[in-house]
């Protein structure tokens, strides 16, 4: 997380700040998200601080009445299970996708 | 959306990492929408697991209040105490068998008000135990009275219009008691948490973690200040972090900067190595040095 780095701007938003030198050798991993529908309390925490912006709420309601979260961009995860982590109701992960190429990151 | 990604409980084909560590009999938590403590107990299973203790080897104690729930919902050795408690049960667990790593996760009420006195004198004895201070800033679950931990100002349903009594800043508190560790973190810094937890595990004696957290239904709604995610931005905000910070400079202010790192890490003897160094002084070779009590 950014606090402990020099002028970070205050914002809303976790933002990647810097980019790598070596942005475009890396291999970007990619993370396939889970998320269990009807643990959801409609938190938004992994919504909000997803630093990928992969996920947004749902129209839906799951069994409990709450928006859940869905995955708006497939392929944008890059397996960094902060939404994981975040998660107070153990409702979402991320498991690592094999990958067959990778080598670009747009970020 | 993908149709692969979205699981509902029944046909979900791969477990949540956290549900062999949850007691799943007893899921749902009671914990309210945008509470932070489910995020407390994920840091502290990802500590055990990085810290590679065997959860044989590992006993959780709560005492009474939301965050007393903590020792039901984890699968390992735990047990909630009653109001206040927690750390004297912990210390009997830890002197009974020394090779437990003993964990104590309890609220600010449960552990600075109730418990205040147990707290100073296992940090003055520098007892080997860890000690998870959740800091919601207010006694949660029995209708969000006013805590020795509520900032001035904040508003409590015992403080109707705002709090006047001067509150205790916790890792000051720990510090002049001698305590061997002392971190804060707020519930969003959640690696940072974890790592202080791994640490304050592998710290001989006393080790205290404070976490601030947001507590929804009762802290930031009697406030006005809105869900735990707005506390949660509200911490992104105004958090700042400074390692080895003078812990009297530590206070919190109602909605103002919150300083959190990691403060003290000093090494003291622990209660068993003074009771083994002054023993083996005053008996010379006739002592054998403590193993505890319990038979193998
Ligand atoms: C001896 C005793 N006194 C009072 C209570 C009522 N009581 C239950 S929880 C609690 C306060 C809990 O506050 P805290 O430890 O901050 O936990 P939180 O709910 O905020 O997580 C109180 C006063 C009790 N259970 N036992
Ligand atoms: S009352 Fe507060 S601390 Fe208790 S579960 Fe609800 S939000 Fe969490
Ligand atoms: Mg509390």
């Amino acid at each position: 997380m950014p606090q402990d780095l020099p002028s970070t701007p205050k914002s809303t938003k976790m933002k990647y700040w810097r980019k790598p030198l070596d942005a475009d050798k890396v291999k970007v991993p990619h993370g396939e998200l889970h998320i269990i529908v009807n643990r959801c309390k409609g938190c938004l925490f992994c919504v909000e601080y997803c630093p990928r912006d992969v996920l947004q709420m749902s129209e839906d309601f799951n069994v409990k009445g709450y928006h859940y979260p869905e995955v708006k961009e497939d392929d944008a995860c890059v397996n960094c299970q902060l939404c994981e982590l975040l998660c107070p109701e153990f409702a979402i992960f991320c498991v690592e996708k094999e990958e067959e190429g990778g080598g670009e990151n747009e970020s | 959306m993908t149709k692969e990604t979205t699981v509902t409980e029944e046909t979900q084909e791969q477990a949540h990492p956290m549900d062999e560590l949850l007691r799943m009999d007893r899921m749902p938590h009671i914990w309210c929408p945008t509470c932070g403590l489910g995020t407390v107990v994920t840091a502290l299973a990802m500590a055990l697991d990085k810290s590679g203790i065997s959860l044989d080897d590992v006993a959780v104690v709560s005492g009474i209040g939301c965050t007393g729930r903590v020792a039901g919902y984890i699968k390992v050795d735990s047990f909630h105490t009653t109001h206040g408690r927690a750390i004297p049960f912990a210390t009997g667990l830890h002197l009974a068998n020394p090779k437990l790593k003993v964990i104590v996760v309890s609220g600010d009420g449960d552990l600075i008000a109730i418990g205040g006195n147990h707290f100073i004198h296992a940090a003055r004895r520098n007892m080997d135990i860890t000690v998870i201070c959740v800091n919601n800033f207010i006694y949660a679950m029995t209708g969000g009275q006013v805590a020795p931990t509520t900032p001035l100002t904040a508003n409590a349903s015992t403080m109707p219009y705002g709090n006047f009594e001067p509150p205790f800043n916790i890792p000051y508190l720990a510090d002049s008691c001698g305590a061997s560790y002392v971190a804060r973190w707020s519930s969003l810094h959640v690696r940072r948490m974890t790592t202080a937890f791994a640490e304050a595990l592998a710290a001989p004696g006393f080790s205290l973690v404070e976490v601030v957290t947001p507590c929804s239904t009762l802290y930031a709604r009697r406030n006005r200040l809105g869900t735990g995610l707005d506390l949660l931005k509200f911490y992104h905000d105004n958090c700042e972090i400074e390692h080895g910070a003078d812990t009297r400079s530590l206070d919190i202010d109602f909605q103002s900067t919150i300083k959190l790192g990691k403060f003290i890490e000093r090494r003291r003897p622990t209660f068993l190595e003074s009771l083994d160094d002054w023993y083996g002084q005053v008996f010379g070779d006739k002592y054998e040095p403590y193993a505890g009590a319990t038979s193998e």
